[in-house]
């Protein structure tokens, strides 16, 4: 399907730029109709991608995060990309409650990822780097 | 975009915008400060008309504010949350520990 538009920012792992991310790629999903409820899983969406950016694959260095978002009639796709540590074993990264930081933190990002997109595909490579790439489905109904 | 008081035994955070992995540290600061000097605090009302947005950051800090209050036999009431802001709680499962209120009033006497 015809891509209709598309972006993409790169910007430094620091968290103020979690904002910044989330904030720009709802500006972008607002040239779509969408609800107010669907840019909002969207923005909490891209704010846990982002921020797992920040914390697990960039930790203790700094380091480059991709967000790239495109739409056609049927869907907007979102990839969050980074070239940090990587993740060993997405499968228990997925689990709900699973944290590496247990003090601060619920182990619920990617299982927010799961229950506000309509697809989540997670690649990820020991010090290579995570690829998350996100789909929300345009409702065809509203026209 | 923080403020706090204390009602006899309950800490009121009032909090203002947007609560992600930027700005949760010194909401936990402030939170934790005030519960350190003071022992006789217990229950932690958060006020959130004001809060526009929250992701899994900001429920962790949350969450490590409840257990310490919870060690202290309190509880951990949302005050005046939006439909946006509610739903991210629930979805975390934070209605299974917390109160959700309209007002600080029934805060307070919960």
């Amino acid at each position: 399907m015809d891509v209709k538009n598309w972006v993409r920012l790169e910007f430094p792992s620091e968290s103020v730029n979690v904002l910044f991310a989330r904030t720009a790629v709802a500006v972008f999903a607002s040239q779509l109709d969408l609800t107010l409820e669907e840019i909002e899983d969207i923005k909490v969406a891209v704010s846990e991608a982002v921020s797992n950016c920040v914390i697990h694959a960039y930790r203790d260095t700094s380091g480059s995060i991709l967000v790239e978002c495109k739409y056609t009639t049927a869907e907007l796709e979102i990839t969050v990309e980074d070239f940090g540590c990587g993740i060993p074993d997405i499968v228990q990264a997925s689990e709900a409650g699973y944290t590496t930081i247990p003090e601060e933190r619920m182990g619920l990002g990617l299982v927010f990822m799961h229950e506000l997109m309509d697809h989540l595909n997670i690649a990820s490579e020991v010090s290579k780097g995570t690829r998350v790439v996100m789909t929300k489905k345009i409702p065809q109904s509203r026209g | 975009m923080l403020s706090a008081e204390t009602v006899n035994q309950a800490l009121i955070i009032s909090l203002e915008g947007e609560l992600d992995l930027h700005t949760a540290p010194p909401f936990k600061q402030c939170i934790d400060s005030h519960l350190a000097k003071n022992m006789a605090l217990k229950d932690l009302i958060l006020r959130m008309d004001k809060i526009k947005f929250i992701d899994s950051s900001g429920l962790g800090v949350i969450l490590g504010r409840y257990k310490l209050i919870e060690q202290r036999g309190g509880k951990l009431v949302f005050v005046a949350c939006n439909p946006q802001v509610q739903r991210i709680l629930k979805l975390s499962g934070m209605q299974k520990i917390a109160y959700f209120t309209d007002s600080v009033k029934e805060a307070l006497s919960l």
